[in-house]
Formats: C-alpha cells, sequence, structure tokens
C-alpha cells in the first residue's frame, strides 16, 4: 500500500505480500502482457509460447469472438468482421479516418467515435481493444495465478486525450484495474535505463505499426524526466505496408479490388517489407480472387524511393522535440529503437544519420514497451521498496485551450508541460446581463480551432446578470497523472457561485462502462455482482491496511485521541460492512473511512514535505 | 510546511533571483518523490486527491521558479508588482528601434530561406536576453528596483518571443 512511506532509515517496514501487476503494451499490429516476478520483468506467452497477441479480433454471427492468431489467420477471408489496427480508430470519428474506403471495414458514423459493423453486430473501436484486453488479462491470471491488482497500459506519447480516454475506458471495460496510462517511449526507456543504468539525455523513437513517437528524456538516478514529445497519431509501419500495397497495385495495373483481395495483398506486403530486413529484395506473389495473378520483385532501392517521405515525415517531429527540448541532436547521449517497424534498415540508417550515432537495439524493440510498463506497475502496485524505485515525470504531448471569438484557439496549457498540471483562466461576460457562457475545449498546436481537435462542450449557466465584462469566470484546466483532462469553471463574483465539471466527450460515464459490462455478460448478472462485492472487498481490505499501517507510524503524533477515535470507528464500520454481502453497503463504508481520515491524511502529506527538506539540508551537509 | 507557502518556501530556498539551480532540482525531486501519484497508486480517494494537489503545486513551483523570465515575474509579483498588467504596454524608444530592426532580420532571412542567418541571430538574441537576466539579478537582488525590474521582465519577455518567431521560420523551411 503505497500510503506516505516515511520510515526512519534502519527502520525496516513490515513487508508485505506481493500484488500481481502487469504491464501491457496494447499495440497497433500486436499487443503483449510483462510482468515483474522475483525482480525481473517478463513478457508472459500464451500456452503455445508465443509472446505476441496479434492485435486482430474476428467477430461470427454466433457471438464468438476470435482474438490473435486465430482471428488473423481469417482475416483474408473474412475481412468484413475481422477487426486489424482497430488502435487507428480510437477516439476518431468518421470524419478523422482521411478516405475510409482504404480500410475494408463497414463504418457506423456514431457521435464521439466511429464504429464498425460486423455479424455480431456494432462494435466501438473502445469494445474490441477490450477483447484484445480480456484475452491478455486472461493470459496473465493463469500465467500468474491470481487475480490481477492492476495493470499499466501503455499509450503512444503523442495520443491526444480523447485517445487516452478510449484506452482507459476500453481496459476498465475489460475489467482491469488501471494504475497508470504510461506513454510508450518513456515505458521504454524505464525498461533500457534500468537495464543499463543510464545517465543523460536519451532520445527514444517509437515507429509502431500505427504511431509514431518522438520522445526526449532526461535520466538522473532514479528519475526519468521526458523534455519533449512529439509524434504523429497516424504513421507506423502500417503505412509502408501501404506504399508496397500501392505499387503492387499499379505495376499490376489492377483493376478495383474487393475487401478479401485487399487484405491478401495487404499482407503480401507487409511480408515484402519484413524480408527486405535481411535481404535485398523480395518476391511477392499471389492469386486474387478474379484470377488475376501477381508475381513481382520488390527491391532495396525501390521500397527506399516508395517509401522516402514516410522516413522523412519522422524526422520533422523529431527536430520538433529536440527544439522544445532546447537541445541539438549531438546532446543526445543514446537513441533508443522501440517498435517493430525500426528494424527497417532504411530508418535505423535515417536516424543514425540525424543523431550522428548508431541507434541502441539491445532490446528486443516488440518487447520493451511491454517490459518497461510491468516495471512501472510493480513500482505502482507497492512492491519495491521506496529505496530502489524511481520517479516518472511525463509531460502532455499537445496543447490544450479553449475557443475564444473569432475561432481561436487560446492555449491554457503548453505542450510538454509536466504532469499534473492545473491552470486557471478567467473569462468575463460580453453583454449586459448575459446568465451562461459557452465553453469549447480544444487541444492542438494550430491557432484556428477548426484545426484543432474538439474535446468537449458545455455551458456555464446561472451567472448573476451583471453589466458586460463584470462577471469573473475562472475556467481550471486539470490534468492528472495518466494525462487525462477535467475541466471546471466557476462564477465568483458577489459571492453566487455556479461551478461545473467536465470530463472530454470521448469518455465514457460509469454509468455507460457499467451498462457495457453489463450487454457483454447479459446472462451473467450474478457474475456481476459477485466480482463488484469481492472488488469492494479489496478495495475495503487495502484501505484499513493502509490506514492501519497509517495510524500506527504517525497516530500518536498527529492524531488527539478524540480523532483516533473517530478514524477506528470508521474501520470497525467498514469491516462489519464487508462481512455482509451487500457491494454497494461496503463502497459507502469506503467511502465514510476515506472522509474520516481527509484531515490526517493532509497533516501526513505535510509532515512528509517537510521530511523531505530536512533530508535536503542533511545531504548539503553531508557534501 | 503547508499547502499555501509561496514557491521558494515550498522549496525551503532563499527569495532571491539568484539561485542555484541544482539546489532548485534536487528538492524539486525530493518533494515529488514524496507526494507525486505514483506514490498513491493503490491508495484511497482522499490520499490520491491530495497527492495530485500537491504533485501539481510542486510541479507549478518548480516551472515558476526555474526559468529565469518566470521567476522573475514571481519575485515581483511577491513585492506587489505584476510586470505583466495592462496598464504596461510601452517600449522606451531605443528599444522600439532595435525590435524594428531584429524583426526586418528575421524577416529578411525568412524570405531568403536562410537557415544558417537564423541561426546566427538566434543566437545573438539569445546572448541578449542573458545579458538582460544579468540585469534582472541586479535590479532585483542588489538594487532592489523593482520598477527597472518589471521593465527589464517585459523587454525579455519581448526577447523569448522573437526567438520562438525564429525557431517557428526555421521550422517552416525545414518541413517545406
Amino acid at each position: 500500500m503505497a500510503l506516505l512511506q516515511i520510515s526512519e532509515p534502519g527502520m525496516s517496514t513490515a513487508p508485505h505480500q506481493h500484488r500481481l501487476a502487469v504491464g501491457i503494451d496494447l499495440g497497433t499490429t500486436n499487443s503483449l502482457v510483462a510482468s515483474v516476478q522475483s525482480a525481473l520483468a517478463r513478457v508472459l506467452d500464451d500456452e503455445r509460447g508465443r509472446s505476441l497477441l496479434p492485435s486482430v479480433v474476428r467477430y461470427l454471427a454466433d457471438g464468438r469472438v476470435e482474438v490473435g492468431y486465430d482471428a488473423q489467420a481469417r482475416q483474408s477471408e473474412d475481412p468484413h468482421n475481422t477487426i486489424v489496427s482497430v488502435k487507428r480508430f480510437m477516439g476518431r470519428g468518421l470524419a478523422d479516418l482521411g478516405d475510409p474506403g482504404r480500410y475494408p471495414y463497414k463504418f457506423v458514423d456514431a457521435p464521439g467515435m466511429v464504429q464498425l459493423s460486423t455479424a455480431a453486430g456494432s462494435k466501438s473501436p473502445v469494445e474490441v481493444s477490450a477483447d484484445i484486453l480480456k484475452a491478455l488479462r486472461d493470459r496473465a491470471e493463469r500465467g500468474l495465478g491470481g487475480e490481477l491488482v492492476g495493470a499499466v497500459i501503455t499509450v503512444p506519447a503523442y495520443f491526444d486525450d480523447a485517445q487516452r480516454q478510449a484506452t482507459k475506458d476500453a481496459a476498465r471495460l475489460a475489467g482491469l484495474n488501471v494504475l497508470r496510462l504510461l506513454s510508450e517511449p518513456t515505458a521504454a526507456a524505464i525498461a533500457y535505463g534500468l537495464d543499463n543504468a543510464a545517465e543523460g539525455v536519451y532520445a527514444v523513437y517509437d515507429l509502431g505499426g500505427g504511431t509514431f513517437d518522438i520522445s526526449i528524456l532526461k535520466l538522473t538516478r532514479g528519475v526519468f524526466e521526458v523534455l519533449a514529445t512529439n509524434g504523429d497519431s497516424a504513421l507506423g509501419g502500417d503505412d509502408f505496408d501501404q506504399r508496397v500495397f500501392c505499387w503492387i497495385v499499379e505495376q499490376s495495373h489492377l483493376t478495383p479490388l474487393n475487401a478479401r483481395d485487399t487484405r491478401l495483398l495487404l499482407t503480401r506486403a507487409r511480408e515484402a517489407k519484413e524480408q527486405l530486413t535481411e535481404h535485398d529484395e523480395a518476391r511477392i506473389t499471389a492469386l486474387l480472387s478474379t484470377g488475376e495473378l501477381v508475381d513481382l520483385n520488390l527491391t532495396t532501392t525501390i521500397f527506399h524511393e516508395i517509401t522516402a517521405t514516410l522516413v522523412n515525415k519522422t524526422l520533422a517531429p523529431t527536430r520538433k522535440a529536440l527544439r522544445d527540448a532546447g537541445l541539438a541532436p549531438e546532446d543526445v547521449k543514446g537513441v533508443v529503437m522501440v517498435g517493430g517497424a525500426t528494424r527497417m534498415p532504411c530508418i535505423r540508417h535515417a536516424v543514425g544519420e540525424f543523431f550522428g550515432q548508431t541507434p541502441l537495439t539491445n532490446l528486443d524493440p516488440d518487447k520493451v514497451v511491454a517490459l518497461g510498463a510491468a516495471m512501472q506497475a510493480d513500482v505502482l502496485a507497492g512492491n519495491r521498496a521506496q529505496e530502489d524505485d524511481w520517479l516518472l515525470l511525463d509531460v502532455i504531448p499537445l496543447s490544450l485551450g479553449l475557443e475564444t471569438m473569432g475561432g481561436l484557439s487560446e492555449k491554457v496549457i503548453p505542450r510538454n508541460t509536466t504532469i499534473p498540471v492545473a491552470r486557471a483562466q478567467e473569462f468575463t461576460t460580453f453583454k449586459d446581463g448575459q446568465t451562461a457562457m459557452g465553453f469549447h475545449v480544444v487541444q492542438g498546436e494550430r491557432e484556428l480551432v477548426s484545426d484543432c481537435r474538439s474535446l468537449a462542450r458545455f455551458e456555464l449557466r446561472g451567472i448573476p446578470p451583471m453589466v458586460a465584462g463584470a462577471a469573473r469566470v475562472r475556467v481550471t484546466f486539470q490534468v492528472d497523472a495518466d494525462g487525462l483532462l477535467s475541466v471546471s469553471a466557476r462564477e465568483q463574483t458577489s459571492g453566487v457561485e455556479a461551478a461545473i465539471t467536465v470530463k472530454p466527450s470521448y469518455g465514457l460515464s460509469d454509468d455507460e462502462i457499467a451498462g457495457m459490462l453489463q450487454d457483454a455478460n447479459a446472462h451473467a448478472e450474478e457474475d456481476m455482482k459477485a466480482r463488484a462485492l469481492n472488488e469492494q472487498r479489496v478495495e475495503g481490505k487495502s484501505l484499513i491496511e493502509a490506514t492501519r499501517a497509517a495510524l500506527e507510524q504517525d497516530g500518536d503524533e498527529q492524531l488527539d485521541a478524540g480523532e483516533r477515535a473517530a478514524i477506528e470507528e470508521k474501520i470497525a464500520e467498514l469491516e462489519a460492512s464487508m462481512a455482509g454481502e451487500d457491494h454497494l453497503a461496503i463502497k459507502r463504508a469506503v467511502e465514510a473511512l476515506n472522509q474520516a481520515t481527509s484531515d490526517f491524511a493532509a497533516r501526513r502529506m505535510d509532515a512528509s514535505v517537510k521530511k523531505a527538506l530536512r533530508g535536503h539540508k542533511l545531504d548539503e551537509i553531508s557534501l | 510546511m503547508d499547502f499555501h507557502a509561496n514557491h521558494f518556501q515550498l522549496f525551503d530556498l532563499p527569495a532571491h533571483f539568484r539561485l542555484d539551480t541544482d539546489e532548485l532540482e534536487a528538492a524539486y525531486r525530493k518533494l515529488q518523490n514524496e507526494v507525486h501519484p505514483d506514490r498513491f497508486a493503490a491508495a484511497g480517494e482522499t490520499e490520491k486527491r491530495l497527492s495530485m494537489q500537491w504533485a501539481t503545486k510542486v510541479n507549478e513551483a518548480f516551472q515558476t521558479l526555474k526559468k529565469p523570465l518566470a521567476r522573475g515575474t514571481y519575485l515581483l509579483h511577491l513585492h506587489g508588482i505584476e510586470a505583466f498588467s495592462e496598464k504596461h504596454t510601452s517600449f522606451p524608444p531605443d528599444f522600439l528601434m532595435q525590435q524594428m530592426e531584429w524583426r526586418e532580420a528575421i524577416g529578411d532571412a525568412r524570405q531568403a530561406r536562410d537557415i544558417g542567418a537564423l541561426d546566427k541571430l538566434a543566437r545573438q538574441l539569445r546572448a541578449e536576453a542573458k545579458r538582460m537576466e544579468e540585469q534582472l539579478a541586479v535590479e532585483l537582488d542588489d538594487k532592489k528596483d523593482y520598477e527597472a525590474a518589471a521593465a527589464t521582465a517585459r523587454k525579455l519577455k519581448f526577447m523569448h518571443r522573437l526567438i520562438e518567431e525564429i525557431g517557428d521560420a526555421q521550422e517552416e523551411i525545414e518541413n517545406a
């Protein structure tokens, strides 16, 4: 339990049970799950010894769902119902997809996020991702032999708020307790940095199946600080396949293809690309359903020609990230390569040339993100002693702002600000007697709101009528450690306050998640109840443990007898409720205990801050 | 230590413009190590909320004290002077002349797509900004002439904007 651990030097804290926590790399092409066991992070394999789970989900008319290799094997034959690269659709509307015709799916435009029509009905990208996560959860629980306390899920650093929300929703829908959303390059830096005891400034170049990230990090003893990040959340290995595919179509003078042939040729294109990693040429053959035969030879030279613009597209964000960090390429001590697509020799060459050094490839680029996520999950679950864990300081990748007059975006929090962060801005009324104000929250770097991503719209009502310009409406943006935004607005003149808090529009509410869970388990209401009861009991138990540890450590110092008795009483009430079967009663008792300990927690936090600074002074003396 | 301490008190540093950044960073890491939400990922809601508030405050304080302009502006604020309030909008004539020359030079280099010239200008402006920071230190810490310091802070902010413009121009040329 991670209540403030401020034990005196030399005083050992009671060893607690190892908590099962995993790191999950939810990738565009492949996904993985890893965990730390006996102080070693390792990827968990399926029962056939395979580490990767292809991020492919197939929906059958009878309601069955295939995930991974089975689904992948059927993608050419059943392209409409076999969803690949669903990560590209997370938090995206139909209008964001560019040309939907290049995908073999039937899209349904839904508010907020596009949906895919399958034999098993309409599926949102959140549900498809949840099916992948469920498969990984099952794998982990089987492999580790117990229920998971929580998971760290990785997201591309350049994912915006809508995409992060969608990912967190998918994890919750899969029944996972999300300990943290972690940026993929940051996860890779953890795995790399800890393995190599690295210090200094590092760049992580992460080209996955469908996303590109570049992060510049400063590694100092025990601290991973992200200085700047940039990227392209719609650029990856898939695009190289697409280029080869277009080349095949052009060279073979093919007529418009059906979905099955499109899928087949995309697969052949990927295979050819992979072959070029080790060879100078690749032969592409395919028999189409029309009877046409494709037989081509793709050389390295042609491949470079048709993909050169893609390689260059990764260097522009790289330059930008360096500039934001205030650094030049020669300030970078090492470049860590992440993502299967960085196996392409042309990428390694271009990155090496840009930074003037050979990129580091000693960790498996497919596994490094999952391994780093597992290490972070181990820390967050409280499995490591504070002396040998580390601190992660990440940033938001894109500026957050509000629409102002004339459709312009006023930035409230600039990109690359360390999270968590809160910023407030004051606005006033435009007309006499105005009682409501509309707000439009956007994310992006461009000046025009229409070029940024719209995250949420909300209205503040009940402003007392005043002359124009007299009202003082304070809008506060808070970004948490997951990089997720919430916005509140408050009118603060004449003692009248109106306040509202919004979550961006793509996020699902708790009720919606519960509803989706229920739909998914229409016949399993009992299971649902049992699960909810179990979850509440686990939470109650850990809260009691934490509170008792806190009381033992600081109770005498920070509490008088009456305060202590009040907390003890709430603990007893929680224990009593946990003996019962009513999960809502436990939830209420948990909330009551949280409430009762809030002053105590605040005092302990103050004390630990003081203590940290005292330690700081001691260090100076000893220098 | 209470939640409403000012940024200098929070890090237990003297409220001076001249600041040992290594010491600031060490204090920042030490504090963040105690209060960061990663330390409370498995804690109750109350502690999670408190931790986020504290970590937010520590981040804000660090970002403010780390950057010279923000630190100077904040020190002025502690002395009751708002350097960027709306009543201060004009620069002295000599600075206006100088800024017009710089603007022109940037415009010319941009037109000529001359990255080297832009680099040179950026270096020159950064050196000028550095000089202004030293001036700020004298005005704030030695002379305690806060009105003069506020004027210098406004100039310095303008320099930052120019340097940013150069970066944008370079990016535009590189990505073309």
